[in-house]
């Protein structure tokens, strides 16, 4: 059980129109992972972790996610993104909706909970991401930080086996993005299996188990974060390394 | 290097608030604008008093015949006497205490919203009470007596054929709006046909299609109620437009919705109308309201097919010999009910804007 992988991606490629945007990903990731991505912007990584829980469709290659196949098959997607949470750059919680609405949203529609369980399953994740006494307040009314914070809880709700972050700390006020980082290196100790599309390098060397650098669409360099930062062996790598760490 | 202290905040300086402060910054602040409020004051001083002499001062309001009608102002004792069918229309007398049980309803249910809190109970309450007013309106359930809709008439049948034109115009205009905004390709060319097609032709001509031109195709004998074609017509003609305004809505919906909502695993369906459709609509009510009055005024049109509305029964009060001459009473008292109900909507409208507004503190 330990080594068997929850993600298999084979040959992806996709393209938008003309444009190959996905060469040939290859990446398995194992139960209990933590997988960063970085790379320049435009490089892909945020359409490949999108293609993970089918919110891109993808023209050739195979993914399979805890053993069910991303494919265009209405149930099967369902299955997929009741296993799989996503959390966005920019939170996209829903501003109509109360932060606890925001939570127990899918719970009731998707799993038929009723609705006391369901707020109380919101309320003990929001307590965990430090934002219980928000519960009736409407997202727009909160920090970025904040609201990310309840973005993340919001994906807990269905209690995921996988979480992909797409960039969840690149919209915020500086000043906010520890205490989403906090959060999120929490998750991480927990053992769920965790794809972060991220430039926080501190976040990579603390809790990731690899680290995955992407360029043009396709993966140049994989390694130990220890590795990576350390030793980067292509010099396109050694470039964008450069370029984010010199302030 | 500095450290500065920390400052307290001071009251503004006086003569920047205040009635003459407001009179200066707005009403007399430079020469042309003195010079157009003065014109302004000029132009509202010729119009209101003599219109206030005709309406009010010099006005009759008692009596019940012409007779009474001395004065040099208007003669209220017209729209007194004849009130029954500017509201009711030919509706026979001693059935008008049914429309008058609708309006308590009407009323009664209104005020019970304020108390109840589950909407499933209020939608389902809304379905009971339009059925109980049909069967009130119409009859010919539980012992009460058909009334033929050519002796629907006024006021009445302002508010029937605006109210089931905005209730059923607005599902249809939603659904219309989702397909022209799905991905499917036939679904999304018939609402675009439909829309461009609707939209490409006036009201009058859909309602002389649904009364004339219509009948021509039914087989010999199928007859269909006048007013029901009538609605018909209105109702298609009004969802173009509301699918329109929803559009619009629909898309200043941010694709992150979309994606946040699929990501959650919502169904297609779940997501339109658990999250799209909800923000859709509320950045819509101002355009829908607009579109809700245009309607209510557009219902004078149904006289052309024979139809008399409130607007349509000054002519025919006034063509009573008794009262012949009376148009211009009539028509600012039909005036007056025009304003108050659109006005009406349109505060609700804002009621709404506030009510469903999330970004204030």
């Amino acid at each position: 059980m330990e080594n068997e992988n929850i993600i298999e991606i084979k040959n992806l490629n996709k393209w938008y129109g003309d444009f190959h945007v996905l060469k040939d990903i290859n990446l398995n990731v194992k139960k209990g992972e933590i997988i960063v991505v970085c790379g320049p912007s435009g490089s892909g990584k945020s359409t490949m972790i999108r293609c993970i829980n089918y919110l891109e469709q993808f023209q050739e290659g195979s993914i399979v996610v805890d053993g069910i196949d991303v494919v265009d098959d209405v149930k099967k997607i369902k299955s997929l993104r009741e296993d799989v949470a996503m959390v966005f750059q920019h939170f996209n919680l829903f501003p109509h909706l109360s932060i606890k609405d925001n939570l127990t949203l899918s719970p009731i529609w998707v799993k038929k909970q009723p609705k006391k369980d369901a707020t109380a399953t919101a309320m003990k994740y929001l307590e965990r991401v430090g934002i219980a006494d928000q519960a009736d307040k409407y997202p727009n009314q909160l920090s970025g930080g904040q609201q990310q914070r309840v973005a993340i809880a919001r994906s807990l709700c269905k209690n995921p086996n996988v979480m992909l972050f797409d960039e969840p700390t690149s919209a915020l006020d500086p000043e906010m993005v520890s205490e989403v980082l906090d959060v999120m290196v929490e998750l991480a100790q927990e053992g769920r299996t965790m794809i972060c599309v991220t430039h926080e390098m501190g976040f990579a060397k603390k809790v990731a188990d690899r680290v995955i650098f992407m360029d043009a669409g396709q993966i140049v360099e994989e390694n130990t974060p220890n590795e990576f930062f350390e030793n980067p062996e292509s010099d396109r790598l050694k470039l964008f390394l450069d370029q984010i760490l010199s302030h | 290097m500095a450290i500065y202290q920390e400052k307290q905040a001071r009251v503004a300086p006086s003569g920047s608030k205040g009635i003459v402060h407001w009179l200066k910054d707005n009403l007399f602040s430079s020469p042309t604008n003195t010079v157009l409020t003065i014109l302004g004051i000029l132009f509202l001083y010729s119009i209101i008093p003599p219109f206030v002499q005709w309406a009010y001062t010099d006005a009759t309001f008692t009596g019940d015949s012409r007779a009474q009608c001395t004065g040099d102002g208007a003669c209220w004792t017209f729209v007194k006497m004849k009130m029954d069918m500017f509201m009711y229309g030919f509706y026979p007398e001693d059935q008008v205490w049914r429309l008058q049980t609708g309006i308590g309803l009407f009323i009664f249910v209104i005020a019970s919203f304020k108390f109840l809190k589950s909407t499933k109970l209020k939608i389902l309450i809304l379905n009971l009470y339009f059925f109980i007013a049909f069967v009130l309106v119409n009859g010919g359930l539980f012992g009460l007596e058909h009334i033929p809709t050519d002796k629907w008439g006024g006021l009445m049948l302002t508010i029937v054929v605006a109210a089931v034109g905005i209730v059923c115009s607005f599902p249809i205009g939603i659904i219309i709006a989702f397909g022209r905004a799905s991905n499917l390709p036939i679904i999304k060319s018939v609402c675009i046909t439909y829309v461009e097609f609707i939209r490409g032709v006036p009201l009058i001509t859909i309602l002389f299609m649904s009364s004339i031109i219509l009948p021509l195709f039914f087989p010999e004998g199928m007859t269909f109620d006048k007013l029901l074609r009538a609605l018909i017509g209105i109702t298609l003609f009004q969802a173009a437009y509301v699918a329109e305004i929803i559009r619009g809505g629909l898309q200043s919906i941010s694709s992150g919705q979309y994606e946040a909502a699929d990501a959650i695993g919502l169904s297609y369906w779940q997501k339109m109308l658990l999250v799209i459709l909800p923000q859709a609509l509320k950045v819509a009510i101002p355009n829908l309201v607009g579109a809700f009055i245009s309607l209510l005024q557009d219902t004078t049109l149904v006289l052309i097919i024979g139809l008399f509305d409130l607007l349509a029964m000054v002519r025919i009060t006034a063509a009573d010999s008794n009262w012949l001459g009376m148009e211009t009473e009539g028509y600012v008292f039909v005036t007056f009910v025009f304003w108050a109900f659109c006005y009406g909507m349109s505060r609700y409208s804002q009621k709404l804007e506030k009510q469903f507004d999330t970004n204030l503190n």
